[in-house]
């Protein structure tokens, strides 16, 4: 028992050190369904029309998305595809998914070249980027008017304020424990309506995220099932060498 | 004779195959009674032919240049057929390998297999141990991640605490004034040629060294003491088909846990994996907490509970040093925990919970309560080593008995 005891408070350390280490607003748990394939099928349509301005995802293949998500290559060349390759046509849908912005032309925009996100899902988590996408508010200091209560002073402006509207942050002052206040988010005030109602907006990030944890590990699926193949085949093996074993030593004591 | 006769006739003429066969195998005679404990020998040659058949998979696609590295290990984990399982069997296999070595050096410290005759099995273990270190470490840049690029500025940056000549050390290890395109391309040869050919080297004597004085076992006593009328020892089996077959369960064992990582949790919530290893490195933006990979931690912790670099970094190397005169530290003549005295078991229960303490600590990052705790653990860490000088001279040990108890 205080074995255990002991264990669990070991276990515990990092989750205490984490939350300990920067207040977020929002801080909505998420869970992204593996089998929801349509929530990626749209993730997919607003990750390409609202982030591939500038972002990439380099390390993923139109393609890929099509056959993983159940898209055609033709609705994908259709519906996903907005860029031109260097000969001046259409991306071909076997191409890289990168973006029509140059580096150099991004770090001349924002002051730092917008990250590749292929892998953002595994870097941040899912959890970050729910929240991340949902923290914007207004704040006239700020180059492009908005903050984020997840990722203060971010460069990036609220790409999503036409389908969320705009919103103010509710701010509170905060004994920090050590003797001084800090001011912290402790909630949103919509200030102008988008096209969207809070609950589609939220469906709409769920929906986003799930597509940028599909793309951040593609094989995933793949991954569990040859997994659970592999672990019923070892379980039987184990019982076939174990009785192999037991028949060898039968005569040493 | 039969065909078959006659043509390992033949090559036992020319080389001594049967004989290796016999030596090595059929009629290697291993104590019977091995335990759990016994497993992780095979089990560690087992990786470190994983390692190198997975290895030799990720050369073919890997790519050792700053500009693309990073996008050369996605494009093995996406484009690459099966890519995804060489490359996570690869990054589990190293972190599966620092578990298995660290319970095989356990096994070591319970049942006395240093002690006298087998000091220079300990001794080769111990270079293999220091070998897995540094392919661990240069195999950790590969993936040219953040933490790949700051763990290793980290670490090599120690080098610098050497009085006089420590920056030029720095120098010469990196090739660079920092982590850069030519300290990438060395520790990509290092790690896929030099410290893996030394490392099978290692291993071939350490077995070697093994197979002449014979294996120990649980209960420490020397089973080639007491012998049949064809001098063969009363308590030993041989290793082939008696341990084979029931290493093989241990394999398999061993498997399934390793296959739970492999497809379902090949990140371990980042500790084989770590999460700002996603990010490719960037020199200009240092991660907000680095960390070494787990199987590090220990030693890392050592070096940050000391207020000084320099005294620091010597007493991270001597953590690891002590290891080697462990042997000739412990004057004791018995060798199995079972007939130790109880202050043997009390200094080895406080070493043990001082390296997981330290593993733990050197993981997170450091605060002044955290750093006290270090340094507790750290003097329980060496506590055991100089404890154990002192009680092992004149011990209160049980009987030990004459023959291996089942």
């Amino acid at each position: 028992m205080r074995k255990s005891l002991i264990l669990i408070t070991f276990l515990m350390l990092p989750a205490v050190s984490w939350a300990a280490g920067g207040v977020i607003f929002p801080n909505d748990d998420v869970s992204v369904d593996w089998d929801d394939k349509e929530a990626m099928q749209r993730g997919a349509k607003l990750f390409v029309n609202y982030c591939m301005g500038c972002h990439s995802a380099g390390y993923s293949r139109y393609n890929r998305v099509g056959k993983d998500l159940g898209i055609s290559d033709a609705d994908v060349s259709e519906n996903l595809i907005f860029t031109t390759d260097k000969n001046g046509e259409k991306t071909k849908v076997g191409s890289l998914m990168m973006s029509a912005m140059s580096v150099e032309y991004g770090e001349v925009a924002f002051g730092t070249a917008p990250p590749d996100l292929s892998l953002i899902a595994r870097s941040r988590g899912t959890h970050w980027l729910y929240n991340y996408l949902r923290g914007f508010y207004v704040d006239e200091a700020r180059p492009f008017g908005v903050n984020n209560g997840v990722f203060p002073s971010v460069g990036m402006p609220h790409v999503l304020s036409g389908l969320e509207g705009q919103k103010k942050a509710v701010k509170e002052m905060l004994d920090d424990g050590h003797g001084g206040e800090h001011e912290v988010i402790t909630g949103f005030e919509k200030v102008s309506d988008g096209s969207m109602s809070t609950e589609e907006y939220d469906q709409a990030v769920y929906d986003l995220v799930a597509f940028m944890d599909y793309v951040a590990e593609p094989y995933k699926e793949t991954r569990r099932n040859v997994g659970t193949g592999v672990l019923i085949f070892l379980f039987f093996f184990l019982i076939l060498t174990y009785m192999l074993k037991k028949e060898y030593w039968k005569d040493i004591h | 004779m039969s065909k078959q006769n006659n043509l390992m006739g033949w090559i036992d003429a020319r080389f001594p195959a049967t004989k290796m066969w016999e030596e090595h195998l059929s009629k290697y005679y291993a104590p019977k009674n091995f335990n759990f404990w016994y497993f992780f020998g095979s089990l560690a040659l087992l990786v470190l032919v994983l390692q190198i058949v997975t290895g030799i998979f990720l050369t073919m696609q890997y790519k050792p240049d700053g500009a693309i590295a990073f996008a050369s290990v996605e494009y093995i984990m996406r484009d690459v057929e099966w890519g995804w399982l060489i490359r996570y069997m690869h990054s589990t296999g190293a972190s599966a390998f620092f578990i298995i070595i660290y319970l095989h050096m356990f096994r070591g410290l319970m049942y006395g297999s240093y002690q006298k005759p087998r000091e220079l099995i300990w001794l080769f273990g111990m270079f293999i141990f220091l070998a897995l270190m540094a392919e661990a470490f240069m195999g950790y840049l590969l993936p040219w991640g953040q933490m790949s690029f700051w763990g290793a500025q980290v670490i090599i940056s120690l080098f610098g605490a050497i009085p006089v000549i420590g920056d030029d050390i720095t120098l010469w290890i990196r090739g660079d004034f920092v982590i850069s395109d030519a300290t990438l391309n060395r520790f990509f040869a290092l790690h896929v040629i030099a410290v893996p050919l030394v490392l099978v080297m290692l291993v071939v004597m350490h077995i070697l060294a093994l197979h002449e004085v014979g294996s120990n076992n649980p209960d420490g006593v020397e089973i080639k003491k007491n012998k049949d009328e064809n001098g063969i020892p009363l308590d030993g089996i041989p290793f082939h088909p008696y341990y084979s077959v029931k290493d093989i369960v241990g394999v398999v064992g061993f498997l399934i846990l390793f296959s739970i990582v492999v497809f379902f949790m090949p990140e371990m919530n980042g500790y084989f994996l770590e999460y700002a290893n996603f990010v490719p490195a960037n020199p200009f933006k240092t991660p907000e907490h680095i960390a070494p990979v787990w199987y590090f931690t220990p030693f890392y912790a050592v070096l940050r509970a000391v207020p000084d670099k320099l005294i620091g970094v010597i007493g991270m190397f001597a953590a690891i040093a002590v290891l080697f005169v462990l042997p000739w530290i412990d004057r004791g003549k018995v060798h199995s925990i079972r007939y130790r005295s109880g202050a043997f078991k009390v200094l080895l229960a406080m070493f043990i919970i001082s390296f997981i303490g330290l593993g733990y600590l050197g993981a997170i990052p450091a605060t002044e309560a955290r750093t006290w705790f270090a340094r507790i653990f750290t003097i329980g860490y060496f506590g055991y080593f100089i404890g154990l000088w002192f009680i092992s001279k004149n011990e209160n040990t049980k009987p030990v008995p004459e023959r291996v108890t089942s």
